[in-house]
């Protein structure tokens, strides 16, 4: 690989998207690249937007991705994907969640959820994966694991050895939850 | 050599275990609470939580005299609660090593305001290094106590939301220990009345000087010369930035920010055709600059506000076009709220109905200030609520007590909601006071407090008794009331509103994300007696939508059953369903 590799991870705050990042990042440094991360922590905590950046290549200065020119995005909700689109940069990979998770202007009928986001994703992104990660987390175990099987996917698109994977789960997991992880990243690898 | 990815805070907490730091005292605030979590789980260093910021620098300075290298680390407004005790301990200076961190928020993430702590620095007269990575996080700190030993004075380490929370590689090595310093009595050094004051503050001047000259050779700043047409003078996350945007661009990286290095910055300026200063927040390094008569561009190019991006670089400087970030108007904004089942929402609720004038507070608890709650008024800083509530009643007199309250979390009134409490009783106003106790810190992620029966360390610690609290400052109306209980809540409301004299409500429940346990029956929607009102979306819980057929319905997988929703149903459409 040549280049800085970009990747967004977006989702809904409490989704898990920062022990995502860790367990990329693991993988990354076990590849020899140098890897940085901007997260965002606090308010967004509460239900709000997340977004995780992450970087690594050779030599990685700034930590954030710039507008359009993120190489792959993962999003663990839908209208997130949606929102975080223009971070993307033009034939980059996309792989989302099939999860809808209604924020408060919806909810309280201000706004509206829009139902065609798959079709502007597709429309966007032709070759882009929608997945019930939900379901196939479940099968793991528990649902908690959507994240894991997410990570799972974008192995496919990366270009590391699926030891590496396997080692960084076991190290960034809670111990308890080790099994659980190891099979959604393999439902999630297909 | 161990290598291991930490964000900027792990790395400055590593660096206390590895200078032989025996100390760490703190009070939470984002992007700084980190810093003192992750200390707390090395056995070495004696870690706490404190009250608030300004305690927490006392105890380090204690620390420091008697002997030991201490760290007190904290939001940019923290700094400002501690700044008492930051200004006098300047003059002072130090035995064993002290370290302040100040984690700033360009940008205000998550805070109230984005003042430029390096302002705070040259204010109190003490020197502050700026790391622009966790490598440096870690390497900044561990120098700033061996500085701080050798020059005789505090220092400040200086982050910013994007190094205290950004992750990348840091090297590890072994703690070495550092025996106390011998404590011998110094009142001319640490008793500062008047006549010790004035010649320590010559002192001072004198301790300064010697680290201005020891700063223009030090390897904390240093000039990376490439193409010398473009110069630029930055520090901080924005050193990151300009290698990014402008890669042929000739470099003064600035890592001590206060004192400035005059020479260099001379050299430098000499050294390049066009001159840029490149900081997030105040002009301090361009006027530097200008105070050298060294021409250069800064503010006119860059926004005093808000954090700088490498692309607002590479547009202003290099030339590059940068299309703006257009998201579709018809995506729904997702801003953050009040979590399913959070033991504040139905206060919020019955101020809300109640139509009061709420003195709000910090915490998680300032989210009622959006819709559809919009139960806030005000929200200044920690721990203001009570005597903002307490000048308009004295202000505006009449009956205004009878519709309005202060409202705080638990923390926030340890923190400096007391002595606004104090002021109350003293000073004679009839405000209700509100306190939020879910016996936690929340908003910065569970860190432990006074209230909280726990100490950093996660060991068992005494909790405060509230209610002899407020009755030792002189309150004789305090009720305590459980918040998922709206009746029994407003009951105490309105008793506290009535009551002729200064009154406090608590309402007690721990924090929803705290409760493992559920109810073990599910709250469920009659869609027979739903008429689709929507009465209870004006809770504004997330666990709660309405369906494509009108009706009510519950997200099962966020709902934690607190049972809110069918209190304030009016036509029993929410009931609890079989137990699972």
């Amino acid at each position: 690989m040549t280049g800085v590799n970009n990747i967004i991870i977006v989702g809904v705050g409490g989704q898990g998207t920062i022990l995502a990042s860790r367990i990329l990042a693991e993988v990354a440094i076990a590849g020899g690249y140098q890897v940085k991360i901007s997260e965002i922590h606090g308010m967004s905590q509460r239900g709000g937007s997340v977004m995780t950046q992450l970087r690594f290549a050779d030599e990685v200065f700034s930590p954030v991705i710039e507008p359009a020119m993120a190489d792959i995005m993962l999003s663990f909700e839908m209208l997130e994907a949606l929102r975080a689109l223009p971070y993307l940069k033009a034939g980059g990979k996309l792989i989302v969640s099939n999860q809808e998770l209604m924020p408060m202007p919806v909810i309280t009928g201000v706004a509206k959820y829009p139902t065609d986001i798959a079709e502007r994703l597709l429309s966007v992104v032709p070759d882009g994966q929608i997945v019930d990660a939900l379901t196939l987390a479940k099968t793991a175990g528990t649902v908690k694991a959507a994240n894991v099987v997410l990570l799972g996917m974008l192995s496919n698109l990366l270009n590391f050895d699926q030891n590496f994977w396997l080692e960084a789960i076991r190290k960034c997991v809670k111990p308890k939850t080790v099994d659980i992880n190891l099979k959604a990243f393999a439902l999630g690898r297909g | 050599m161990t290598t291991q990815l930490m964000t900027g805070n792990e790395a400055v907490a590593r660096a206390c275990y590895e200078a032989g730091v025996k100390l760490v005292s703190s009070y939470p605030g984002t992007p700084s609470t980190e810093i003192t979590e992750n200390v707390a789980k090395y056995d070495e260093v004696y870690a706490e939580w404190a009250p608030n910021e300004k305690v927490a620098l006392e105890v380090a300075i204690g620390a420091s005299i008697i002997g030991a290298r201490s760290l007190a680390a904290m939001k940019h407004v923290g700094l400002n609660v501690a700044a008492d005790p930051l200004f006098t301990i300047a003059y002072g200076g130090v035995n064993g090593g002290l370290v302040v961190v100040s984690a700033d928020d360009p940008g205000m993430h998550s805070s109230q305001n984005e003042q430029d702590n390096r302002l705070m620095g040259r204010a109190a007269g003490v020197p502050v290094l700026e790391p622009s990575h966790s490598a440096e996080a870690l390497e900044f700190t561990k120098t700033a106590f061996s500085l701080s030993e050798r020059f005789d004075m505090p220092f400040i380490i200086r982050l910013t939301t994007r190094t205290a929370h950004a992750s990348s590689l840091v090297s590890l090595s072994e703690r070495q220990e550092k025996p106390l310093i011998p404590y011998k009595k110094n009142e001319k050094k640490f008793v500062m009345m008047p006549a010790h004051a004035r010649p320590r503050h010559l002192d001072l001047e004198e301790r300064l000087a010697s680290f201005m000259a020891y700063v223009e050779g030090c390897g904390l700043n240093r000039i990376e010369w490439r193409d010398k047409k473009i110069g630029v003078i930055c520090s901080g996350a924005v050193y990151n930035y300009v290698k990014e945007a402008l890669p042929c661009a000739s470099i003064l990286k600035i890592g001590v920010s206060y004192p400035l290095p005059a020479r260099m910055f001379k050299e430098f300026a000499a050294g390049v055709r066009k001159l840029y200063v490149i900081e997030e927040l105040e002009p301090m390094m361009e006027q530097f600059a200008c105070s050298l008569g060294i021409k250069c561009q800064g503010k006119e190019l860059f926004s005093k506000a808000g954090e700088i991006m490498p692309w607002d670089i590479a547009a202003k400087i290099g030339g590059k076009e940068q299309a703006p970030l257009s998201i579709p108007a018809d995506i729904p904004a997702r801003p953050p709220v009040m979590c399913a089942g959070c033991p504040h929402r139905g206060l919020f609720y019955l101020l809300g109905k109640h139509k009061l004038v709420v003195s709000g507070d910090i915490g998680c608890y300032t989210l009622a200030c959006s819709p559809p709650l919009s139960a806030m008024d005000t929200t200044i800083c920690m721990g203001a609520s009570i005597g903002v509530a307490h000048g308009m009643e004295k202000a505006a007199g009449g009956d205004i007590s009878k519709h309005t309250v202060a409202v705080l979390g638990e923390s926030t009134f340890l923190h400096s909601g007391m002595t606004g409490l104090l002021n109350v009783v003293y000073n004679q106003s009839k405000v209700t006071t509100i306190i939020l106790d879910n016996s936690i810190t929340a908003m910065t992620g569970h860190q432990h407090n006074p209230a909280s029966g726990k100490n950093a360390k996660g060991q068992p610690a005494p909790a405060v008794n509230f209610e002899q609290l407020c009755r030792a400052i002189g309150v004789q109306k305090v009720l305590v009331a459980d918040p998922y209980d709206l009746t029994a809540t407003e009951a105490a409301l309105q008793e506290c509103l009535d009551f002729d004299g200064p009154a406090v409500l608590i309402t007690r429940r721990p924090c929803a994300l705290l409760v493992k346990e559920l109810p073990a029956a599910p709250l469920v929607v009659d869609n027979k007696n739903c008429t689709g009102c929507k009465a209870c979306l004006k809770l504004g819980c997330p666990a709660l939508g309405i369906n494509a057929e009108g009706k009510a319905f519950i997200e099962q997988s966020q709902c934690v059953r607190c049972g809110l929703c069918a209190e304030v149903c009016r036509f029993d459409a929410i009931t609890k369903g079989a137990a699972q």
